[in-house]
């Protein structure tokens, strides 16, 4: 079965509706998430699983998040740090003063949390829009890590400030903690991004979705419809900071294993939002294309000279990282604007006219 | 097609909208009949699309009332007024550009659907049935608008005649009784004014939607509409039918006048 949309008739509006419409595509996917989830705790090495996948599963998960807000809604946030924060405080307090509680549950009571918290700073989303809302939702940034440094009953009073990953089991297996195996860490956070994408798609296809982007594009339009452009923006707020959220809860707890409020600053923010424009707004795709850009990239730029042969001075090697990586963003801004994602849409739309130009 | 009858759907009793100093709308009374087609038309600035922004909430007037079928609504919200089942489309085309034509569409029975947020999350068993239900719903209306081609495309690529059709499908979808459209042929070359002329009449005759109009083309506003109504420096200056309101001597001094002689 050659792969191509010519001659695959959908007679039914349901089929048509599906995700993926054609067969060759839903079976890939498939195919692709059994062997992610197979493959990788077998076959990959410690550092594959460490310091690649996992980050990078952690990653798409906030870039879905925050793209369901700005991608999908339209509301430029710079929080994302300050909502991921409040979900890993919040998994902390969780779990050490319920020890006996499912670290599954615990992480999606955390995400919980963190959209109540995202709720009341979307607030002002209401009468600022752009980047004038973006300057607000730094305060939330700023606020939150603030508060998490200031008051010590976030961190159970440690003289440290840290707050550390305890070992949580389930079902007899350990996830989390210093005696968790990277694959057991690996398979939870896969497992959490493909219900999150899954759930994120589902939402973006149907009734909240449709009234998310009438908002984004034309919101005096939106509302002669019946969209209530208040309840839809802190919809917006309140589920892109449940994934947050979570996504915040794993990233001390799958990956980094203890942290401070330093990891959650406005770096961590900008970084996602990067994720989120490069890999395509409005596109679930792109959060993930966003996502491994941004963890793949710099690896590669780090192994890249020995692979080729070059034995760089260790600093100047760490300069042309850098350089290289704020060209290459540029450069895909400058090719394709609307991201990853569509580049790909785009390289779709020409193979299937390949080898005719026209 | 059974003809407007006499009951007004919408009645608009003297209703002035002002900012600041200048007065958009000056006591103006205006009643909408059942099933009719009803023109507004006045020259620029004479306070036409005010009063549909009246009617449709987005302000508020500073005295008189809007009562439609019987309610009073003067000061409901665009959202209210919507789900009262008042549709509209825009002077210069507001669709949501970076969705499909069938998810403009779709849209527009938003207030048709009822949320389930946890089943949609799922897109399971109700919120499921309910998505394909609208879908086949939306999908009468494109073949009625005969957009079938194109529904799959983003609206922003359309060109500027197939986005005025595709507005008129989102106000439709969400099977509005009174149907306000502000310049429905603006803009458009004759033969698709033609067809845009051909889908009001069918809309008023098969779904029996009472509709509003702004129109400059007086060709088209003659043809089509049951009566006319004209504004001017936000005042009334005359209502009726078409003939009626061509011979006032105030209409052709004001509009008809200066620029058909």
């Amino acid at each position: 079965m050659i792969y191509r949309e010519a001659g695959q008739f959908r007679t039914t509006y349901a089929s048509d509706q599906a995700i993926f419409p054609i067969p060759q595509d839903r079976w890939f996917v498939v195919f692709a998430a059994v062997a992610a989830f197979v493959i990788p705790p077998l076959a990959a090495n410690e550092y594959w699983l460490q310091a690649v996948l996992i980050p990078f599963l952690i990653y798409s998960l906030a870039a879905i998040g925050l793209n369901l807000l700005t991608g999908y809604a339209g509301q430029l946030s710079l929080g994302t740090g300050g909502f991921m924060a409040v979900g890993a405080y919040a998994a902390f307090k969780l779990t050490t003063a319920l020890p006996q509680l499912n670290i599954v549950v615990v992480f999606l009571l955390s995400g919980l949390i963190a959209a109540g918290v995202g709720l009341v700073f979307g607030i002002p989303s209401l009468r600022i829009k752009g980047f004038y809302l973006a300057v607000a939702t730094l305060a939330a940034q700023f606020f939150l890590l603030w508060l998490f440094n200031k008051v010590p009953w976030f961190v159970n009073y440690a003289s440290s400030g840290t707050i550390t990953a305890p070992n949580r089991s389930v079902l007899g297996v350990i996830v989390t903690g210093p005696n968790a195996t990277a694959s057991v860490r690996y398979v939870t956070a896969l497992a959490l991004v493909v219900v999150g994408a899954l759930v994120a798609k589902n939402l973006v296809r149907g009734r909240v979705g449709r009234s998310w982007m009438a908002i984004r594009d034309r919101d005096i339009a939106a509302e002669i419809i019946g969209v209530r452009p208040l309840r839809t923006k802190l919809l917006a707020f309140g589920i892109s900071s449940f994934y947050c959220g979570v996504a915040g809860a794993e990233l001390v707890f799958l990956y980094f294993g203890s942290a401070e409020t330093l990891a959650f600053d406005i770096t961590l923010s900008f970084l996602v939002l990067f994720m989120v424009i490069i890999g395509g707004l409005g596109s679930i795709l792109g959060s993930f294309l966003g996502a491994a850009f941004i963890v793949l990239v710099p690896i590669f730029l780090t192994n890249a000279p020995q692979a080729m042969g070059l034995s760089l001075p260790v600093a100047l090697q760490k300069q042309f990282e850098l350089m290289v990586f704020g060209g290459l963003i540029i450069f895909f801004l400058i090719v394709e604007p609307h991201g990853l994602a569509r580049l790909w849409q785009i390289t779709k739309e020409k193979l299937r006219l390949w080898p005719f130009p026209h | 097609m059974t003809g407007p009858d006499a009951r007004p759907l919408l009645e608009v009793a003297g209703v002035s909208v002002r900012f600041g100093a200048l007065v958009a709308l000056n006591q103006v009374s205006l009643g909408i009949c059942h099933g009719e087609i009803l023109a507004i038309i006045g020259p620029n600035g004479a306070g036409k699309t005010t009063l549909l922004n009246a009617i449709s909430g987005f302000y508020h007037p500073y005295e008189g009332r809007i009562v439609f079928d019987g309610k009073d609504r003067t000061h409901l919200k665009p959202p209210d007024v919507a789900a009262l089942g008042i549709a509209r489309t825009f002077q210069n085309v507001a669709l949501f550009k970076g969705m499909s034509v069938l998810d403009n569409l779709m849209t527009g029975r938003l207030l048709k659907m009822k949320g389930s947020f946890l089943l949609e999350a799922l897109y399971w068993g109700p919120a499921r049935r309910q998505e394909l239900e609208h879908r086949a719903f939306v999908e009468r209306i494109i073949d009625f608008l005969e957009i079938q081609a194109i529904r799959k495309t983003a609206a922003g690529r359309l060109p500027y005649g197939l986005q005025k059709r595709v507005e008129l499908g989102r106000a439709l979808a969400a099977e509005p009784e009174l149907l306000l459209l502000d310049e429905p042929m603006a803009g458009m070359n004759v033969e698709e004014k033609e067809d845009m002329c051909r889908f009001i009449l069918d809309v008023n005759g098969e779904f029996g939607t009472t509709i509003a109009l702004i129109e400059h083309d007086m060709g088209v506003v003659m043809d089509i509409s049951d009566r006319v109504a004209v504004l001017d420096y936000g005042r009334k200056i005359a209502d009726g039918a078409p003939e009626q309101v061509r011979k006032d001597p105030a209409v052709r001094d004001a509009y008809l006048g200066v620029s058909h002689d």
